[in-house]
């Protein structure tokens, strides 16, 4: 079987007997970015050299009969969000051109220390804003499906990446959708873990009380065992939860949803929502009850003022934390000719490096801050949050996980909505809630949209530290899914 | 600009000065606010950094407890009450020194409030109320080389240290204080001195205003009496106690004429000058920044546990005013002389070498004479010096017992700072002691007349000031290990 085909789960037993090594495993994934990463523009830079050394060193110990973690041997696409070691760290903006950080994120150093090959660093929307990659400073990424597709976004490169085959793991961050939103599109598996089960340490902060590390995969299974390895405690980071990770692995693989009961959040959904996607979601729910689950309708009121909320939030966070771009100390620096004053380089420095949406949100986030604004915009957002996790609350009172459509519609067409920020956002109306709760959500794939033929994702939302109840889900979703169709949906894409 | 002044005595003659005082204190932990950075002074330029402290895209704070105790302290032996919950908050504002370009501060929920601390000026108990204590980060330090003012407008380039960026700095706060009249100068030095006694005896900080470890910022304001109160002035850069006094009376005198004039006075920051007394205009508080505050959402909230709490009350040391009132009494010295010996820095130099045998009044001697001048001729702080508490005991009893004159003595602390071992032991190896045979003594005497005719007929025409003379001559003789009373003595004995 060709290695970039294989699962990481299926890669992981082929490297543990010793089937193939991990050379040949990044040999292969390396072949397989250079064959068609000029059409995908999945990474923004490919770590080759440290990928093949991370895999010698891998071969190195398994012969000496070492016992090594399941992801020994496994490559992983990396969002470049992360801080690593050594290699370039742009957050998709000019302003962090030629940085090369001096440590590595919690998570990337996890992922070293469990053996995965970092094979490079994924592009993504200019520090984690916006839904298609098309606010990169390095060009859009391209959907596998249909080229002329966005992948989603912000983290479109690592979902592009592993719907390509240039990878069978990636790590995004989810801050309003950014990992479940274009693993919808691309028709894979992304997981938002709780916030806090995710070291946000050396992650570049864009909404520091949202943003979420996690996994993408091809399979449920492979989400998990990343999942597994990547979270946990981090004295590094104070909203770290001291607690063991939930058993995401041992869900995903029991796959058993008879009994459960799951709500159907009413407000996600109908007006504004692809027929193709509800289609797909509506099957979804049935196919679900057929397994055994218990479906009911529940009703989460301040829903509809997410999005507004978020828009609040999240740029006034994001004016805070990207302040610190300011040419004194890394990165870009202009106008520095020796008459102008530190502020006048700051400014120009700002000016030139960031983007357009990047400094829409930060005027937002200054604004709502502002004195005698406070109130009306950042507390008042604030408050709806509150509003939106006791809709939460009340609803995990009844059930034990929600689902909903993963976004409103499939994959869009690369420039429909660069010039409309509005119909932008909308991309993340079903996924801000989980966001501003901080509670656990996945998207899982549920079939194509009659439209269009491209990827729908059905969502599950659980409470807190509950992420074991989405694979729970999932799984069993994919899996009577995949009986159905005759093979995994990602087989029909035809991009490449 | 030359500013107009009002005679002090005049101006408090027509107006009423109110008075308060931001004092920041560098804590005195082994490490920064929020990473493991060590903090001592005087290190070689950023080489005490870390990702965290230079505000590294992606670094994250973690709360350091032993400032928060530190603070809790401080809270306390103020009468503060201390916050059952409370969060850190952003200041947000550009400058280079300033890493992230904002700083973690507490704004609307400080750790500890409303607290008081009693100051005794002029023989009457002032009260200071003390509104809020809180805890925050220091910034780095900038450095502006070419340009006569040191400041940053009209310097050539600058430089930046950030190994003070992320001290944990504490601000105290007063409430405003009245009614002190032609005081308030006097009263705001002897705030500041008491606090500074009271966190040296928390030890909780060096508080050395010197190194900035101590700093203040002093407001005043005039009005006429039973008027409103009148608009303040911020006068920064306040970094000596005498400094503190002269500010005050230096914005009465300013604030006054302005009044006098029939003008307005400007709510403004305003720059001590060290050398002249005098302050001049900053930046104008009218445009106040906006700092844009909000909760620090990469830090969770601090809730000291009550028992924890209570722990640190108990273990709090006797309060500097009581400790002076209960010596005052048992050394039986006035208040001045008390002021004195504090002012010295000699408090616990005192304490301990009466304890360990002296009298209160030889213990006082020594060290606010001889050694408080060794001290200052070699630039050490007293308690720097290389001699204890017991060695001076020990002078001080061998000079009581006539074994060593004053001036031996001075020789015998010559050798102890001199590391030539303990009194006893440099008194038995030099020969220091006191010639006390009356034998050796008058041979001396007599052969300090022979040598001396003139002196000595003299003295037996009755002038007997002349004896100081021969008295001098047998100091000589005996290198000055002879009672010079007696010898006086044995001189008149032989020619009256």
């Amino acid at each position: 079987m060709e290695l970039t085909r294989m699962t990481a789960a299926e890669l992981s037993a082929a490297l543990t007997s010793r089937e193939v090594s991990a050379t040949e495993v990044t040999r292969a994934h390396l072949d397989r970015i250079a064959a068609v990463d000029d059409r995908v523009h999945a990474f923004l830079h490919v770590a080759a050299d440290s990928a093949l050394e991370q895999a010698r060193d891998i071969d190195a110990r398994r012969h000496h009969g070492e016992n090594l973690s399941p992801l020994a041997g496994v490559p992983v696409a990396v969002k470049d969000v992360f801080a690593t070691k050594g290699l370039p760290t742009t957050c998709g903006s000019r302003i962090l051109e030629g940085w090369h950080p001096p440590y590595d994120a919690t998570i990337v150093q996890r992922l070293k220390q469990s053996g995965a090959i970092i094979l490079g660093k994924t592009n993504m929307d200019e520090f984690a804003m916006g839904s298609s990659t098309e606010n990169s400073a390095y060009g859009t990424s391209h959907n596998p499906w249909d080229l002329d597709k966005i992948p989603g976004g912000s983290s479109g490169g690592s979902s592009a990446a592993v719907a390509a085959y240039e990878a069978p793991l990636a790590i995004g961050t989810d801050t309003g959708g950014s990992i479940r939103q274009p693993a919808a599109v691309c028709g894979i598996v992304g997981t938002k873990p709780t916030y806090g089960g995710s070291s946000r340490y050396g992650v570049v902060a864009f909404a520091s009380s949202l943003d979420t590390p996690g996994p993408f995969g091809r399979t449920v299974l492979d989400a998990a065992l990343l999942h597994e390895a990547m979270s946990g405690h981090d004295p590094m980071d104070s909203t770290s939860i001291d607690a063991p990770v939930p058993p995401v692995v041992a869900a995903a693989r029991e796959a058993d949803v008879s009994g459960m009961r799951i709500g159907v959040v009413a407000e996600l959904g109908g007006e504004g929502y692809q027929p193709g996607v509800l289609a797909r979601f509506a099957e979804s729910v049935e196919l679900l009850e057929s397994l055994g689950a218990k479906v009911t309708e529940v009703s989460c009121p301040h829903f509809r003022y997410a999005l507004p909320a978020y828009y609040l939030i999240a740029p006034s966070e994001c004016s805070s934390n990207l302040a610190r771009f300011d040419a004194m100390r890394y990165g870009l620096r202009v106008g520095d000719d020796g008459t102008r004053d530190a502020e006048e380089v700051m400014a120009l420095t700002r000016e030139q490096g960031f983007g357009a949406e990047v400094k829409r949100r930060i005027i937002l986030g200054t604004y709502a801050l502002s004195s005698g604004y406070y109130d009306a915009y950042y507390g008042k957002a604030q408050q709806v949050r509150t509003l939106i996790i006791r809709d939460f609350d009340a609803a995990f009172g009844q059930v034990d996980v929600l689902v909903s459509p993963a976004t409103p519609t499939t994959a869009f067409r690369i420039g429909e909505r660069a010039d409309d920020p509005m119909a932008m956002y909308l991309a993340d109306l079903a996924t801000i809630p989980s966001d501003l709760a901080g509670n656990a959500a996945i998207s899982v794939p549920c079939g194509l949209a009659d439209e269009d033929g491209l990827p729908v994702g059905l969502q599950v939302m659980a409470p807190a530290m509950a992420d074991d109840r989405l694979y729970r889900v999932a799984a069993a979703a994919e899996a009577a899914f995949t009986r159905r169709w005759g093979h995994p949906l990602l087989a029909e894409a035809k991009g490449l | 600009m030359t500013e107009t002044l009002i005679p002090f005595a005049e101006a408090i003659e027509r107006y009423e000065p109110v008075i308060g005082l931001e004092t920041h204190v560098e804590l005195g932990t082994r490490t920064k606010m929020f990473c493991g950075c060590v903090t001592t002074f005087g290190a070689e330029p950023n080489s005490q950094t870390c990702p965290v402290c230079l505000g590294l895209p992606g670094s994250l704070p973690v709360v350091n407890r032993t400032a928060i105790e530190y603070t809790i302290r401080i809270g306390l032996a103020l009468n503060c009450t201390i916050a059952e919950w409370c969060r850190f908050a952003r200041k947000n504002y550009f400058y280079p020194d300033m890493p992230k370009n904002f700083q973690i501060s507490q704004y609307d929920e400080p750790l500890c409030t409303d607290g008081y601390l009693d100051v005794e000026v002029n023989g009457k108990t002032v009260r200071v109320g003390i509104e809020r204590v809180h805890l925050e980060e220091d910034t780095g330090k900038s450095l502006h080389v070419g340009g006569a003012t040191g400041r940053i407008h009209g310097a050539e380039y600058s430089l930046v240290d950030y190994n003070r960026a992320g001290i944990p700095l504490v601000e105290i706060v007063t409430r405003p204080v009245t009614g002190t009249g032609e005081d308030a100068p006097v009263a705001a030095r002897l705030y500041v001195t008491e606090l500074r006694d009271l966190l040296r005896s928390l030890g909780v900080s060096d508080v050395r205003m010197e190194e900035g470890s101590l700093r203040c910022d002093v407001n005043t304001s005039l009005a006429p009496p039973g008027a409103p109160w009148g608009t303040r002035t911020e006068t920064k850069n306040v970094n000596s106690l005498r400094s503190v006094e002269r500010a005050v009376e230096f914005e009465i005198e300013r604030q006054a004429a302005v009044l006098d004039a029939g003008g307005r006075v400007i709510q403004e920051t305003r720059h001590l000058h060290e050398d002249t007394g005098t302050t001049t205009s900053g930046r104008s508080k009218e445009e106040a920044q906006d700092y844009r505050y909000f909760p620090e959402p990469d830090l969770v909230p601090v809730a000291p546990p009550r028992d924890w709490v209570e722990q640190i009350r108990a273990s709090l040391p006797e309060a500097p005013a009581k400790v002076r009132a209960r010596l005052r009494a048992e050394w039986n010295v006035s208040a001045l002389e008390m002021d004195a010996i504090v002012n010295a820095g000699a408090l616990d130099l005192v304490v301990q070498t009466v304890a360990a045998g002296a009298s209160p009044a030889d213990a006082r001697k020594w060290w606010l004479g001889e050694l408080s001048r060794r001290a200052h001729d070699t630039g050490t702080e007293l308690t720097a010096l290389p001699i204890t508490p017991a060695q001076v005991a020990r002078i001080a009893e061998l000079v009581a017992a006539g074994t060593l004159n004053d001036r031996l003595a001075r020789d015998v602390i010559d050798a102890v700072l001199a590391g030539e071992g303990d009194p006893d032991a440099i008194v038995e190896a030099r020969g220091l002691a006191v010639v006390s045979d009356e034998g050796a003594l008058t041979a001396a005497v007599d052969e300090a007349i022979a040598a001396n005719p003139e002196v000595a007929a003299k003295i037996r025409d009755g002038k007997i000031a002349a004896a100081g003379v021969l008295v001098g001559a047998v100091m000589k003789a005996t290198r000055g290990k002879a009672d010079a009373a007696r010898v006086r003595e044995l001189i008149l004995e032989r020619l009256t």
